[in-house]
Formats: C-alpha cells, structure tokens, sequence
C-alpha cells in the first residue's frame, strides 16, 4: 500500500452568481484521515467536494494532492473516488458491471478485472448478487454496490458525499460501523460530507465545521463538541444553553463572570485565550453538564441559578427538562441515567449547578 | 367473494359505461373487423389468399418495400438531423439554443401534404434551387422525383418527434450517473456511448417508432408529389377508383394496420424502460451543460441552423406563394397579389367554415368522451376497465385509410332512418372520423390530468359534507380543465389538418374542410395560389393551436408530440 495521499486546499472561492459557497477556504487533510465537511445544508460542503473531485472548478486558488496541484487535472484523471448522496448506479448496468466499470476504463485484463470485481462485492458482502440490476436491490444494498464501485479502483483518495442519508436509521448505524471498518482496513484518505453531527462526531478523525461558505473551526471530534469556538458551532453541534456576561474577577486560574441576567457564575480559564477584566463573553453550557437539584439539596450558593420547571421530557436513558431562570430565560438541562430518581413536575422550583470546568467560555468582539 | 366483487360495481357507471362501449365498438373496432374480415376470406370461408396474391404482384411488392424504405430513410436521416440537434441543445450552453429547441417544433406546425408543395417550388425541377443551379452551373438535381421526393418531405416534416423525444430522455438523464462514470475514468466519447447514450435510448427510440407510424400512415405526401407506389396511396388508389369490392386494398390496408401495431407495441415497450433515467431519489439534479465558444461554438451554431432554414424553408415558399401573381420559372415570384385570399375567403369560405364546425365538434366531442372514460378507468366501479382502455387506444395504431375503408364498408350500403341516405353521405361522418381518430390523444390527456388528482382531494370534500356530484363540479373537474382543454385543442389542431380520411369520406364538394380545399386546388396549377393561401391558414391553426397546448401543458415547447 502507497502512503496515503494528503490534500491541501489554498485560498479556494467559488462563486455561483451572486451566491458565495465557498470562501476562502484553507485546510490540510492528512494521509489516512477520516475528514468530515460539517455544516447546515448550503453552507458549502457539497460544492468543497465537488472542487476536489473534479466537477466544479475553484474561481480562485489551488487544490494539492501530496505535492502536486491538481487544479486542471479533468475529473476523470484525479483517481479519486465519490460516493454519491443518490448512490448513481447505472440502471442499464448489472451490479457487476457497474463495479467493473472504473477497471474497464483502465484497461485491465479480464482475469484481473473479474477477480477485482468480485473481491469488491465480497468485500461489501454482497456475493452472489452480480446479476442483477440495481433497481431489484433494497437502498441498503445500493448503497453497498456504490461503495463497491468506487472502491475497487482503488482510488487515491474517498470522498462520501452524505451516502447515508437515503437509509434508513437502523441500516445508517450499521452501515457507519462498515465504513469505518473499511475505511481503517484500506488506509485511504476519506473526505465525507454531511449534515448531521451524530455522523460526524462518531466517524471521523477530523471535523471542518462549515457555515456560509467558510470553515468556521477545524478539529477533532472531542474538541469541536467540547470546546467550540462560537455559538454557531456550539449551535450546530449539539444542543447549548448560551449566556452573554463580563468578566468581573479573576481568582487564580479561573474568572469570574456575570450574565446580562445578574448570574455570577465562576469559570475555569481556557487555554489560549486570554479575557481581561470587563471584557464581553459567551457562556456555553452544554445540557448535559447542568446538574439539577430541589432546592434544599444544594448546600453552597456557588454557580448556582434558580428557577422553575416548565417541561419534562422522559426518554429512558435520560431526562429532558426546560427550567426558566431569572429574567425568563430557558435553560435545557439533560438529566443522565434518571434510575430510581424522582421526576421533577412542571411549575417545581428547583436549583441548577454548574462546574465551572463544564463551562466553556468564547471571547466577544 | 362474488358478492363482494358485486358490491364494488356502480350500476349507474355501469349503465354509462356500456353505452359507451357500444359507441366504441360501432366506430371504431367494427370497422376495423370488417376490414379484416374481407382481407381474410374468400367467398365465406377463412383465406390467406388475398394475402398471397398481393405479395406475388410486382407493384404490390414495390409499394410494400417502397413505404418501408421511406420510414427507414426518414428515421436514418431524422436521426442524424435530430441526434446532434439535441446533444447540442442539452448539452451545450450558448446563446441561441432556446431559439433552436423552438425552431425544431415549427416543421410539425404545418401539415406534410402542404410541405410537399412548398417544397416543390424550392427544390423540385423547376424550382428556386434548381433555377439557381441551373443558371450559375448549368446543372439540375431532380431532389424531388419519385421516392426521394417523399423521404426529404417526410425527413423535414417528421424530424421533430425525434428531436423532442431524444432531447427530453437526454435532459432527463441524471447528472450524477454521468459524473460517476467521469470519476470512474471515462470521458468523451467513451462517456457518451457507455453511458449517456443506452440512458437516453428509450426515449430515442420511442421518437423513431412515432415517425416510422407517421411515414407509413402518410397519405398526403405521395400524393401531392403524385408518386403511388407506396401502400397509403395504393389501398386509397384501390378503393377510390375500383370500389369497396376490391380486396386488394383490404390487404394492404390490414399489412398497415400490423406495421402500425407493431411500431406502437414497440414504443410503448421501450417507453416503459425509460423510467430509469429519471433523476433517482436525493441528489442534486441540475443537468450538466457546458459553456461552449471558438471554433465549437461557430460549428454548433452553423450546423443548428443549416439544418433548421432547409426545414423552415417550406413555410417561406408556401406563404411567398400564397401572394404570389405568378411564380413558375422565377426565382422569385414576379408580382404579389392579394387575391387568392380573396378566393378562399369570399369564393370558397367554405373550406375554412367546415373545418372549423367539423374540427369544434369532434374536439368537444373527443373531450366529453375523453373525460369520462379517463374518469371511469381511474376512479370508476365497473367491469371490464382493461376492454373500454384498449379499444379508445386502437385509433394510434388504425391508419386514417384503413379507417375511412372500414367506414365505407360498414356505412356505405344502408340508409339511415329518418335520413333517408347513409351516413357517409353525410358531413357527419367527418366529424366521427376525426373524433375516433383523435379520441387516445384527448384520453390521454384527460387522463393524466385526472391522475395528478389525488384522491385525497376528493376525500377531504366529501369529508366536508359536499355529495359525490358537488365534489366533481367544485374539485375534480376544476383541477382537470387544463388537461380538457389541451386535449381538445390537440384534437382540434391534428384534425384540422387530417387529409388521409377526409379524401377518402368527403361526401360533396362542399362539405370539404381545408385540408381537402388546398389538396383540391393544388390539382390545378391556378389554384396553386388559393391552395397556399389555404395552408398558410392551417399553418396559423396549427400554430397558435400548438402554441396554446403548451401553454397549457406548462411543459415547455413540444410537450404535446413528444409520446
């Protein structure tokens, strides 16, 4: 196996009319990285994709793979390979001439081309199933084939353009699983493209949140839900309770802070970022990080906000309340593993803590 | 189990339906059977002899093997007009492509029998071209002697079922299935035979089957050009000169009507297919069109439009005509004259009077049927939909000649009561000719218009309170009318312009329509003026007919030929 192929996008734009959807787009996706586009629909993501395979040309800048550019390099010599969103089988074309038909166009010999062939579809597990045409197979085994097709050419590189969103939840966890698998087994770059965070976070090594054309944050999975570097990611990814405050203190490596809505709240210090006295942020507390409590099970007045229930929602593993505060705010609190607790009714005042470690703080302009 | 299925009948549907089987069967399916029943015995018992006989005939065979070449060569050369045309089209972005997908309608606009005229005038001996060449070169082409006058007529005036038909299963492919293959390494050419062109082929196919049922059918074009030696003018020839005795014409009548059937079986089987080239589920589905310029540009835009000013150069030669004083052995007609609007609106108004009394009343006609049986095969409660669907079909496949046949052997003999003469003494045959022969196009936009209404519609009024009969006035037929009225306007347009039955039933001179008025004056070459000037009406007719049915169809130009 040849080292994985690395691909570099410098200063990319691309205009459509008036739409900008894409802009100013610099990112490095390393060998054997499982890179994800991460953003609401029309934010860019697909168009991102679509530059790199070929289809779309950028307005301005420059598409690396390892050293070389690649930017007028037509589609079909890229050697890469694109899952589509709709999986596009040739409906004229067998499975196994769909899955043959990227060695036919190289020029391989029948035995190596059947051989290939067929070690593609077991690959997917779908032996047996050659003959048919795609539309006697059910959207997972499509989405299987489409797989299969683009896989067996042995691309340099795996773009996914949201190949799951046509199956149904149940196939969509399976598949995700098989993907992964695959994708380690190979060792081949992959660049996948979706909308829905879940996907994202459990699938890849690296995520470029998008929104509006630009990549608003670039990071592991565990840093983009964790520490996101605005409420449009903390937003996307997730759910958030956002508060705006100011800096009032600082006590040793943590600060203190106060909500527009009179809260003090004590928040740990985050790395690299620096907020003097007075300076404007945004508290980002993500549900599940909310502790919630009857009032007089809570001893200290330390970040701690009061409030009263106004809607529960059981669902097994978790419970899901909203609680106004002060000032009218809702804040969503996720009560984990509820076994053997009391549900707390509508209209019950209750008290929210916070640890300030749980509390991630972003910088205002 | 049987009392359930009773159940589900409605009586009073029922009641309808019958009478409208009987209509059916009386205009439509007895004819035919009676013209097979003649071609098909000998004295009273069963015989292929007719059958025999016509194919050891030496004119026979030539006619037989003269009107296949013509549909082969029309579809040849219609494809090579057509293919490019829509690669183009679909394909390429430039300026002047909308211009070319309406252009590429136009030749349907007029009828083919007045197309042979024009095209006389231009390229025929002593036509435009001909003088041209003969003046500079000293040479001629004789384009439009025998066969070959015919396939260039038909090539030109049958193109555009090709063209649109080829251009909407090219629009229709998805792009991302030629994007897959491009990812996949293939490009070009490769690209275009790999997979764009077994994508686009049923609706390619489709388009040829459609001209190759036309070319067969045609009458009109041998005629004018005064060549026979086909089947159409044969089986006319037959029984207009010999009589309804003949057998002759009954057998070539039956070959036309398996030639149509076949084509149509054909079509409709490759149309089926075509489903798969719709854009899948999901996906982003905007057809890939490439700007083009230069050298690509010039060749695109010089073969478009060479091949679109050869086949809109009958409508300039019959509307010169039509104000030409005089015009044989010019280049250009000597002096204009507005008399031969005169003629045909002062002298003969009658031409244009029937045409529209006939083409109105089959086309309402057409519509009323065309709507209840559209309603009874999809909501009605009645036995035998698969019978009522087949037999108001069979008129695609029932060549205008073999219908008129039918209906002088079935109508010709007995009088009618209270009339006193039979009915094909009467202008009335004209107008059931025309409504049975346009019926399946009418259906079948009646049809779909009443398939897009969801029964839910319908559901939610009776939920409301409003009774079966209210639900149909306030919201089924309003939701139809855009599919009545461009059902009957296609009724109206294709019969108006109808020549192969109307010749063959037109009881008296003055019973005639238009398209019988300028066959009639094109005999003589003194009414070749008024003769035009008729055909620059049909030509209008068709034309805002045409024009009015998309607009109604919303489906872009063309909608209404394409299959």
């Amino acid at each position: 196996m040849n080292k994985a192929t690395e691909v570099r996008l410098i200063n990319l734009w691309k205009k459509f009319g008036e739409v900008e959807a894409v802009r100013d787009v610099n990112l490095t996706i390393k060998g054997s990285d499982f890179f994800t586009f991460l953003g609401p629909s029309g934010c860019g993501k697909t168009t991102l994709l679509r530059m790199i395979a070929g289809f779309t040309r950028p307005d301005q800048g420059t598409i690396f793979f390892d050293e070389v550019e690649i930017n007028d390099v037509p589609p079909w010599k890229r050697d890469v390979g694109m899952v589509f969103q709709n999986y596009a089988l040739w409906p004229h074309l067998s499975v196994f001439e769909n899955v043959a038909f990227g060695l036919k166009e190289r020029n391989l010999p029948k035995s190596i081309l059947q051989e290939k062939t067929h070690q593609a579809l077991s690959m997917v597990n779908l032996e047996g199933l050659e003959k048919r045409r795609p539309s006697e197979l059910s959207g997972g085994q499509q989405q299987r084939v489409a797989l299969a097709r683009t896989l067996v050419i042995e691309p340099r590189l795996l773009l996914l353009d949201e190949p799951l969103s046509n199956l149904d939840a149940k196939l969509r966890i399976q598949m995700r699983h098989e993907l992964v698998r695959i994708q380690k087994d190979l060792g081949i770059t992959s660049i996948y493209v979706t909308h829905d965070q879940e996907e994202a976070l459990t699938l890849s090594t690296r995520i470029a949140v998008m929104s509006k054309g630009i990549v608003v944050q670039v990071g592991t999975p565990k840093e983009i839900y964790e520490s996101p570097k605005s409420q449009e990611v903390a937003d996307f990814v997730g759910t958030s309770n956002f508060f705006r405050a100011q800096v009032v203190e600082e006590v040793e490596d943590r600060i203190r802070v106060r909500t527009e809505e009179g809260f003090l709240l004590m928040v740990d210090k985050q790395e690299g970022v620096s907020l003097g006295i007075g300076s404007n942020l945004l508290l980002n507390i993500r549900p599940e990080s909310c502790q919630i409590f009857y009032p007089h099970e809570v001893p200290s007045d330390e970040n701690r906000i009061e409030g009263i229930v106004k809607t529960s929602a059981y669902l097994g593993s978790l419970v899901q309340y909203e609680v106004e505060v002060i000032g009218g705010k809702r804040v969503k609190v996720n009560l984990v593993n509820p076994r053997k607790k009391t549900l707390m009714k509508e209209g019950e005042k209750v008290s929210l803590t916070f640890s300030p470690e749980d509390i991630v703080a972003i910088p205002l302009k | 189990m049987f009392k359930n299925r009773l159940k589900d009948v409605d009586l009073s549907q029922s009641f309808i339906f019958l009478i409208l089987l009987a209509l059916l069967f009386t205009f439509i399916l007895y004819p035919l059977i009676r013209v097979l029943y003649v071609a098909f015995t000998e004295g009273s018992s069963l015989s292929l002899n007719h059958f025999i006989n016509f194919f050891e005939r030496a004119l026979f065979k030539e006619a037989f093997l003269n009107s296949l070449i013509a549909g082969l060569m029309a579809v040849i050369f219609g494809s090579l007009i057509s293919l490019p045309l829509a690669f183009f089209t679909i394909k390429y972005d430039f300026k002047g492509r909308t211009l070319i997908q309406t252009l590429g309608i136009l030749p349907l606009v007029m009828p083919p029998f007045v197309g042979a005229v024009a095209l006389q005038l231009i390229l025929g001996r002593s036509g435009v071209f001909n003088l041209l060449l003969l003046k500079w070169f000293n040479i001629s082409i004789p384009f439009m002697e025998g066969l070959r006058g015919v396939i260039i007529v038909q090539t030109l005036h049958y193109f555009p079922f090709i063209f649109l038909n080829a251009s909407a299963s090219l629009a229709n492919v998805d792009p991302s299935l030629e994007e897959m293959a491009q990812n996949m390494g293939a490009h070009g050419l490769r690209l275009f035979r790999r997979v764009t062109l077994p994508l686009m082929m049923p609706g390619y196919v489709a388009g040829v089957l459609l001209v190759f049922i036309r070319v067969i059918d045609d009458l009109g074009t041998p005629l004018m050009l005064n060549y026979t030696k086909m089947l159409a003018p044969q089986a006319y020839l037959r029984v207009t000169t010999i009589g309804v005795e003949d057998k002759a014409g009954y057998v070539i009548c039956v070959i036309m009507v398996v030639l149509s059937l076949l084509s149509l079986w054909a079509a409709m089987k490759f149309l089926n297919l075509s489903e798969y080239a719709m854009v899948q589920r999901g996906g982003t589905g905007t057809p890939i069109s490439k700007k083009i310029r230069g050298w690509k540009l010039a060749f695109v835009l010089v073969f478009s439009f060479f091949i679109l000013g050869i086949s809109l150069l009958p409508h300039l030669g019959i509307f010169l005509l039509s104000f030409a004083k005089v015009w044989s052995f010019s280049i250009l007609p000597k002096s204009y004259t507005l008399s031969h609007y005169i003629e045909i609106f002062f002298r003969t108004p009658h031409f244009v009077k029937n045409t529209l009394l006939y083409c109105v009343l089959a086309a309402g006609i057409d519509v009323i049927l065309g709507s209840v049986i559209a309603f009874l095969l999809i909501r009605g409660r009645v036995w035998g939909k698969g019978l009522l669907d087949a037999i108001s079909t069979m008129p695609l496949a029932i060549p205008g000649v073999v219908l008129a046949t039918g209906y002088l052997r079935v109508f010709h003999g007995t009088n009618l009561p209270f009339f006193h003469q039979p009915l094909t003494s009467l202008w009335v045959i004209l107008v059931i000719a025309y409504s049975a022969r346009r019926l399946p196009y009418t259906l079948r936009a009646c049809y779909a218009s009443m398939q897009q209404i969801h029964i839910s519609l319908e559901e939610a009024a009776l939920n409301l309170g409003a009774n079966r009969k209210r639900t149909f006035f306030k919201i089924t037929f309003p939701l139809m009318t855009g599919g009545l009225i461009a059902g009957g306007l296609l009724a109206f347009i294709t019969s108006s312009v109808e020549l192969a039955s109307t010749i063959m039933l037109v009881p008296r001179m003055e019973y005639g329509p238009l398209s019988y008025g300028i066959y009639i004056y094109m005999q003589s070459a003194v009414g070749r003026g008024p003769g035009a000037a008729l055909g620059v009406i049909a030509i209008l007719l068709v034309g805002i007919g045409t024009y009015l049915v998309n607009k109604v169809f919303a489906g872009g130009s063309g909608t209404a030929f394409k299959l």
